[in-house]
């Protein structure tokens, strides 16, 4: 800056100049610094840094997935979880069921219940994951299409079939083998969800609902019906509406799922897509109908009689919620002795007595009954056959198909 | 250039010679500033540098992403996007005038008439701060309620109908509706506007009050000569920091709202979390920033003020 002095200026004028470079509006304050240098910055790092970056492939993660196994020396595993989907004792602070394999094992268990969405936490454990790194957890349970992700990009170990004798034994036959996992090499359901239709018999005011198109087609409905953000339960719904299977449906079948949708959207028929806050709208009233979870709606009936389901002729959607070990995990055989633990009758029994949702363990209903018996007797905790016949999965996506079916909905759902 | 067209006060003849008595402490500033300085640094250069490059990558989560410029991700973002941004400035411009609106005689009332009250509203104003802002979001899902008070008693004074009209509500019901939308941001951002009115209020001079009626000045006059001049620096402050956050809130819009009423943190999320696609997600969230930035600007060269409370 200081070389560059035409000729032409006075000397007057060139002090004037350098005198400006130190004070008045030109002047180089600790703020105009500041100001230039973070520009310089970001303008020259920048460019530099953000060829730099750039995230790797997945799957190529250096140092192969597994971690040493530290199983033997360090006597614990970390479990996380969703929140409210564990037993908790009257005091509200102990997990009978995992103290009791702690007492059996010797196997302390760092519970923690973080996570709340599938999206949020594959958010949060993809960089680490991505990076090849150790999550710090040991057990993660995420939903059928997540855990089918994770497979995909090979961020989750093979399970030791040798550690899970129970598993093997007594997991539902209806569980054993989905198209993202057959025989479940890498993943164990924590608990199954059947996705319904709940209703409040006082919004609906004498009006039936059935089906979902009594939903969407209904006039007296009109802005009181809701359904999931959850893009899987509401396409899977409707397809099955519609005659089509979500086990084989192809993109014809989804655009037109889409587009029936997309009229109730438009019409105001739909109130709007809500994930897990439907619980309160269903209640309040505010929802006279909308797909939901039928674990919340058998947990809402016993606080608001009102609230009920219904489950359509055309069928309902089953999905899991999954056990599964990130790579480099620190502590595997023990990771698998606790997915093992909740397939013998007893624990499992105890599980689903408290949180209502499907069991995934063949043989617990005589261990369910001594403890509660209309639990035992509730078919959407313990699935008979005819509630197993209307059951529907919904098929894995590819990559490209996940992200362009994840666009549509998006749209559809108003971004 | 301004100073070469200016006659150059006389330079002292010793300036150079003059050296400053203390040049010890001429460090001292900078590393008062390092702390703060790396802070920016790690938590605000760098996550800037990271999501810049996310934005101009191409790629997906199997084969990975590569820097490639693809700049028309920009392009695309905006040309799909373009009324949820629109959305959001008129729902973020709606809540801050009615912050404004609410906040004001607020503050005022704190700042001159409260008396020894004064403390009491302070902490009534600030207390919803101690739960978290999802409940305090979710509780408006009480309030406007179908089949609530609230929504019953604009029923029946045929408020609904004006709104509707003006397509503010539909039908008889309030949720899951724009008004619904600003209500919930305008509630949730209020107190960042009352704090800044209010500091700004309360260092006003009473006498100066006095003094402008000892000249024959109507409490009006008073008002809109002495007092609301010198409440700009509060004015101003407070509408950023209800504007800034408003504009990039997801929340509201998510519990309080419809499809129609998402907002581009809404996309923004949508775009990251479900679909996966960072480099949309990223450049979204380049151009709100320049946009907000763009408005910033705008507003605080027009309104004249650099000094923020």
């Amino acid at each position: 800056m200081e070389s560059y002095e035409p000729d032409r200026l006075s000397p007057a004028q060139v002090a004037a100049v350098r005198r400006s470079l130190r004070n008045g509006r030109g002047a180089m304050t600790r703020r105009s610094l500041l100001r230039a240098s973070t520009t310089g910055a970001l303008a020259l790092g920048g460019l530099g840094a953000l060829s730099a970056c750039g995230i790797p492939a997945a799957g190529k993660t250096e140092g192969g997935t597994a971690a040493d196994d530290h199983s033997a020396k360090e006597k614990t595993v970390s479990f996380s979880n969703w929140t409210e989907y564990m037993d908790v004792d009257d005091s509200g602070k102990h997990h009978p069921t995992l103290d009791a394999f702690t007492k059996r094992t010797g196997v302390k268990v760092k519970y923690t219940e973080d996570i709340n969405d599938n999206n949020e936490f594959f958010g949060k454990i993809k960089p680490q994951l991505a990076a090849g790194q150790d999550t710090g957890r040991d057990i993660i349970v995420l939903t059928d299409w997540l855990a089918a992700r994770l497979i995909r990009l090979g961020w989750v170990q093979k399970l030791d079939p040798s550690n899970l004798p129970h598993a093997y034994a007594n997991l539902s036959a209806q569980f054993r083998s989905p198209d993202w996992d057959p025989g479940r090499a890498y993943s164990y359901p924590w608990q199954g969800i059947s996705t319904v239709i709940a209703y409040n018999k006082k919004a609906l005011d004498g009006v039936e609902v059935k089906s979902v198109s009594d939903l969407l087609d209904n006039p007296k409905l009109k802005g009181r019906v809701g359904f999931l953000t959850e893009m899987r339960d509401s396409i899977g719904m409707m397809l099955l509406d519609m005659g089509k299977d979500p086990e084989k449906f192809t993109d014809d079948d989804y655009d037109a799922a889409i587009a029936r949708l997309q009229k109730g959207v438009d019409s105001g028929q739909i109130r709007r897509f809500t994930g897990n806050d439907y619980t309160s709208d269903i209640t309040s009233g505010d929802f006279a109908a909308c797909i939901a979870w039928a674990g919340d709606v058998v947990q809402l009936k016993a606080d608001s009689p009102d609230v009920d389901f219904v489950i359509p002729d055309s069928g309902y959607l089953t999905s899991s919620d999954n056990m599964l070990i990130p790579n480099k995990a620190r502590h595997k055989t023990n990771a698998e002795r606790l997915m093992d633990y909740y397939y013998e009758p007893e624990p499992a029994a105890e599980l689903a007595a408290y949180i209502n949702y499907v069991c995934p363990v063949d043989g617990v209903k005589d261990a369910l009954a001594k403890i509660d018996e209309d639990a035992a007797n509730n078919p959407l905790i313990i699935p008979d056959k005819a509630m197993q016949a209307k059951s529907h999965s919904f098929r894995s996506l590819s990559s490209k198909e996940e992200t362009a079916y994840e666009a549509k909905f998006a749209k559809l759902t108003g971004a | 250039m301004a100073t070469l067209t200016e006659a150059p006060p006389p330079l002292s003849p010793t300036a150079p010679a003059h050296k400053p008595p203390r040049r010890r402490g001429r460090w001292t500033p900078y590393w008062l500033l390092l702390p703060g300085l790396l802070w920016l640094c790690v938590f605000f250069a760098l996550p800037m540098i990271y999501q810049a490059s996310t934005s101009v990558q191409t790629g997906s989560l199997e084969e990975g992403y590569k820097v490639t410029w693809h700049l028309a991700t920009y392009w695309d973002a905006l040309s799909e996007y373009w009324p949820q941004f629109l959305r959001s400035v008129l729902y973020a411009a709606a809540a801050t005038i009615l912050c404004l609106v609410l906040g004001y005689p607020l503050a005022y009332l704190i700042a001159f008439r409260a008396g020894r009250w004064r403390n009491l509203i302070m902490i009534l104003v600030i207390a919803p701060f101690f739960t978290s802002f999802l409940i305090r979001t979710l509780a408006w899902k009480t309030i406007l309620a179908d089949g609530g008070p609230v929504v019953g008693a604009l029923n029946t004074l045929h408020v609904l109908d004006v709104t509707s009209w003006l397509g503010w509500t539909a039908g008889d019901r309030v949720l899951a509706t724009p008004l619904a939308v600003v209500c919930g941001l305008t509630y949730n951002f209020l107190p960042f506007m009352i704090l800044p009115l209010y500091t700004s209020l309360e260092r006003i001079d009473g006498r100066l009050h006095e003094a402008a009626g000892d000249l024959y000045a109507r409490p009006v006059t008073t008002f809109r000569k002495v007092t609301f001049p010198l409440s700009m620096p509060g004015v101003v402050s407070g509408t950023l920091l209800t504007f800034i956050p408003a504009a990039g809130d997801y929340v509201n819009a998510e519990l309080l709202g419809s499809t129609d009423t998402r907002m581009i943190g809404n996309v923004i999320q949508t775009q990251f979390l479900r679909v996966l696609d960072y480099p949309t997600a990223a450049a979204l969230s380049f151009i709100l920033m320049a946009a907000i930035l763009f408005m910033v600007t705008l507003y605080i060269r027009r309104s004249g003020t650099e000094d923020l409370v």
